[in-house]
């Protein structure tokens, strides 16, 4: 049985040091709920509390209705998956994977049953007899997920699961997490540092900073619309450029180019930050309309080539094209850049608002 | 990840173990150390406080040199022992050394023996009537020197200790990355002043520690002095004889007395722990030091030290075992070979055979146990009662075991809680001296072991306990096992604390031993040595097996 979970104002202390301050979330059932953010942001910290390893110092915890402060851990049917597999390295694989089962005090063959199928499962059948330090990461990696499922759990934790396997594996592995996942059916909390891999895993992702939750969204809205300075400059690339903004005449001026904006929600003329990906700029040669700039270099990556190109006011500017064979920008060349209005996101000065008013 | 935080620690089963393991210490050691203290500072005629033992104590010139004695014995063994030990422990991981693996177990069984045995041994070859001195004197006209009195003892002790310094110090070496050994060839240092510029001060904490670890061994030594002393009186041998001479035997002089042999240990353990603490560098080696062929001259000279330091440490050992198969005619050698002794052995003192099976072996019950109890709640629950346990179950490291026979026994001779004479009372003594090593390797291995295993055993609906006895003990056992096999071979050669608190029933092997030396009974000490070596070779290879090669520390 999934469940929704909710927190309410949950605080947590380390002696003096609040690490959360005031947090607050909801998940839904059989939700993929990734919380990403820098290290020491405290999303281990958060995860913990939900599983029961750390002291809560306010707040409330429910999974649906049930309130699990006190709630003892081996008591909360929570299924776990660590960073370090956390693998008992003195039982077999099965005996691993039984484990919990065990504990519930299933009757035999139920055990051996469930056993199997989540083995199977997890394309460890034929390992069921190995121990555990003759496996490769993955494979310890899949034990941890069987062990943490077959107990059917109400959720499932995951601490930086795959940040200990090499590159390839851990696109293997995110795939079969997030299939597994949706199979199950399960609602799961995900921890990762890696903001591609939220995007890649995730039904939704809170951002978070300082032990505070910036912003939770579906990876689109999260990338296309952050709701501050931190997301976007924390989720993909972007240059951030200083501008002005008139509410007369709803236009927006960079360093003397100027284009309409009249979605934003802004009361008065003001000094604003624009947020623009570096795929949401235009470069031409052929107009004089835009800001005149320089390429200060280029670097070809195959896919795409990526300009370093300087205002007039000397900021340098990434921005991403397409790359074509013969390619008629080189560096020192003059270009003109306009900006695809509608995908740019407008912040207030001091970083904290996304004026853009919601569509 | 920190633990202190982790797991609710509101009342559960651990605060119910940190309760246990407190009021164990509580009745065990802070009674009995507090007690120690009221008497020696306590006027048994008007009950009133008075310093009148310590009075006598430091005007006599008589028991003050003993206390000089001490000092002397105690800083000549440690600095022998860090001299000896050291470049044999380097010669050890920077050269190939002929027969390097043997040598390295003769080192270790050398180390593992009751330094009075050694004693005895060296009375045999080169006391008044001894083999070497009788040879040399009667075939050759030469008079070796007296080995009684501080010469001897400084000899027995140091060929007995400088093992643990070259454990130690092997242990640290391994820590060395090579890279620094090239760097500084690179640098145009090399030979003996890299050793001395580079080597000595990164294991300079080690140093520390061993020569903390020799400097109690030397102190509280009873045996030796005992035996081979002869007027030269230390510290244990004085405390031993006032606390039992029959007439005359003062309590509370003895107290005072230990007490004050308190006072020196801490003292020079906060010395130690300030020094070390100073100079202490992290290193990991990528890189071990790889042993290389020496040629020339320093390998000859590396050779003979190695094996004539290690030859003569182990000779006392070998020399004994020869005796015990020799002719015997009442207390006298007598040329040809027999198995008389073994059969007297076993006749006249069987039950200190079993007596030695049975007290080591419910210690070293009782104290894996606590250890394994202890390293849990010190390293996982870290708190304010568990910091007491961690200051508390380490106490006994720096008290002589003779101090420790004195502690309980004043404590536990009357009613209410009346042990002396028990099996119990050896026990408690036992396990009290040995607990704070096997403290301290077992919290070295619980370190090892990451805590998420137990949180995923607890997450899978494993409670505290269960986890504790399905996973964590299990992943501790080879560790705790291996600490406890070292344990117990020290115990079973243990002299300083049982020669306090035994009585007939109770008697160990190493009482036995040492009263047939005393009575004269040569043979069947040399016997009951060999039985004991015996015991020695068989739980060290059982420490082999268990710890898969590991390494041996104290
Ligand atoms: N047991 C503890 N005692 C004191 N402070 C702690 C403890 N555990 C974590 N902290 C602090 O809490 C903050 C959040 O730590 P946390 O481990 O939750 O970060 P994180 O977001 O998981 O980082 P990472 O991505 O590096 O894993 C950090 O500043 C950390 O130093
Ligand atoms: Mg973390």
């Amino acid at each position: 049985m999934s469940v929704s979970i909710s927190i309410r104002n949950a605080v947590k202390k380390y002696g003096e040091n609040t690490i959360i301050p005031d947090l607050s979330i909801d998940i839904r059932d059989r939700e993929f709920f990734t919380l990403l953010g820098p290290s020491g942001c405290g999303k281990t910290t958060l995860l913990r509390m939900i599983a029961g390893f750390n002291t809560i110092e306010g707040g409330d915890f429910y999974f649906d209705d049930r309130r699990i402060n006190d709630m003892d851990v081996s008591k909360r049917n929570i299924g776990m998956v660590f960073q370090n597999y956390a693998i008992f390295p003195h039982y077999t694989v099965r005996q691993n994977v039984e484990f919990g089962l065990k504990n519930r005090k299933l009757p035999k063959a139920e055990i051996e049953a469930s056993t199997n199928e989540f083995l199977d499962l997890m394309k460890m059948l034929e390992f069921k007899d190995r121990m555990p330090e003759l496996l490769s990461g993955g494979q310890q990696q899949r034990v941890a997920l069987a062990r943490a499922l077959v107990i059917k759990p109400d959720v499932l934790l995951m601490d930086e699961p795959l940040s200990n396997l090499d590159a390839k594996l851990r696109l293997e592995m995110r795939q079969v997490i997030r299939d597994l996942q949706k199979e199950v059916g399960i609602t799961t909390i995900y921890v990762t540092h890696d903001q591609e891999e939220a995007m890649a895993i995730s039904d939704r992702i809170a951002v978070m900073k300082d032990g505070i939750i910036q912003h939770v969204g579906t990876p689109p809205e999260i990338y296309h619309r952050p709701s501050n300075i931190f997301v976007a400059t924390f989720i993909g690339r972007t240059n951030l450029v200083d501008a002005e903004y008139s509410t007369a005449n709803k236009m927006v001026t960079i360093d003397g180019y100027e284009f309409g904006m009249d979605n934003l929600s802004c009361e008065s003329d003001s000094p604003v930050v624009l947020s623009i990906r570096p795929e949401d700029f235009q470069m031409s040669k052929d107009t004089t309309e835009g800001i005149k700039s320089r390429i200060a270099d280029h670097i070809f990556l195959g896919l795409n080539t990526h300009y370093l190109v300087e205002f007039p006011n000397k900021q340098t500017i990434e921005i991403i094209h397409e790359s074509v064979m013969d390619s008629s920008y080189k560096t020192g060349d003059t270009v003109y850049l306009s900006i695809k209005a509608e995908k740019i996101n407008v912040f207030s000065k001091d970083g904290n608002r996304n004026l853009i008013r919601a569509a | 990840m920190q633990l202190e935080q982790t797991i609710k620690s509101k009342r559960d089963v651990w605060s119910l173990v940190t309760i246990a393991v407190l009021g164990a210490y509580g009745l065990f050691l802070v009674y009995p150390l507090l007690n120690l203290l009221g008497q020696a500072v306590i006027d048994k005629a008007t009950g009133r406080f008075s310093l009148a033992y310590f009075q006598r104590f430091f005007g006599k010139r008589y028991y003050f040199n003993t206390l000089l004695n001490s000092f002397k014995v105690t800083f000549g063994v440690t600095i022998l022992t860090v001299g000896l030990g050291t470049p044999l422990a380097y010669i050890f991981t920077r050269y190939k050394i002929r027969g390097k693996a043997f040598v390295r177990i003769l080192i270790i069984l050398s180390s593992m023996s009751a330094p009075f045995i050694g004693a005895y041994s060296w009375i045999l070859l080169l006391g008044r009537s001894g083999v070497i001195t009788t040879f040399f004197r009667d075939s050759l006209g030469i008079n070796i020197p007296s080995i009684y009195g501080f010469t001897g003892i400084l000899i027995v002790l140091t060929l007995q200790l400088y093992p643990l310094i070259f454990l130690y110090v092997t242990g640290a070496l391994k820590n060395v990355d090579n890279s620094l050994l090239e760097a500084s060839d690179n640098l145009g240092c090399s030979g003996m002043r890299r050793f001395f510029i580079i080597i000595v001060p990164l294991i300079l904490p080690t140093l520390f520690a061993g020569g903390l670890l020799v400097f109690m061994r030397s102190l509280a030594d009873f045996g030796t002095p005992m035996l081979i002393g002869e007027g030269f009186r230390t510290f244990p041998v004085t405390i031993f004889e006032e606390f039992i001479s029959e007439l005359g035997g003062d309590d509370g002089f003895a107290a005072a007395i230990s007490i004050i042999a308190i006072i020196i240990t801490t003292f020079i353990f906060i010395i130690q722990r300030y020094l070390s603490r100073r100079k202490r560098f992290t290193m990991s080696s990528l890189n071990k030091i790889r042993p290389i062929e020496a040629k020339g001259l320093t390998r000859i000279v590396i050779h003979l030290y190695t094996y004539l330091l290690v030859g003569l440490s182990i000779m006392p050992q070998v020399y004994i075992i020869y005796t015990s198969f020799k002719k015997v005619n009442g207390t006298v050698f007598v040329p040809g070979y027999s198995l008389q002794s073994y059969a007297d052995a076993f006749n006249k003192v069987g039950r200190a055979i079993s007596n030695t099976l049975i007290i080591p072996g419910i210690s070293l019950v009782v104290i894996v146990i606590f250890a394994a109890l202890i390293a849990y709640i010190t390293v996982r629950r870290r708190n304010f009662f568990t910091n007491i346990v961690d200051t508390v179950s380490m106490v006994p490291y720096i008290i002589p075991g003779s101090v420790i026979g004195i502690t309980l026994l004043i404590a536990f001779n009357k009613p209410p809680i009346l042990l002396s004479g028990t099996m119990l009372i050896m026990i408690i003594g036992l396990v009290l001296r040995r607990l704070p090593y096997t403290i301290r390797s077992s919290v070295a291995v619980l370190q090892q072991i990451p805590m998420n295993i137990e949180e995923a055993a607890m997450s899978l609906g494993s409670s505290k306990t269960k986890t504790f006895y399905k996973i964590t003990v299990p992943m501790m056992a080879a560790g705790l096992i291996a600490g406890g096999i070292l344990s117990w071979v020290t115990m079973i050669s243990e002299l300083s604390t049982a020669i306090l608190l035994y009585v007939g029933r109770t008697k160990t092997l190493t009482v036995e031993i040492y009263t047939q030396i005393i009575r004269g009974n040569y043979g069947i000490a040399a016997a009951l040595s060999t039985i004991l070596a015996v015991l020695t070779v068989i739980s060290l290879l059982i420490f082999n097996r268990v710890s898969k090669g590991g390494e041996i520390s104290m």
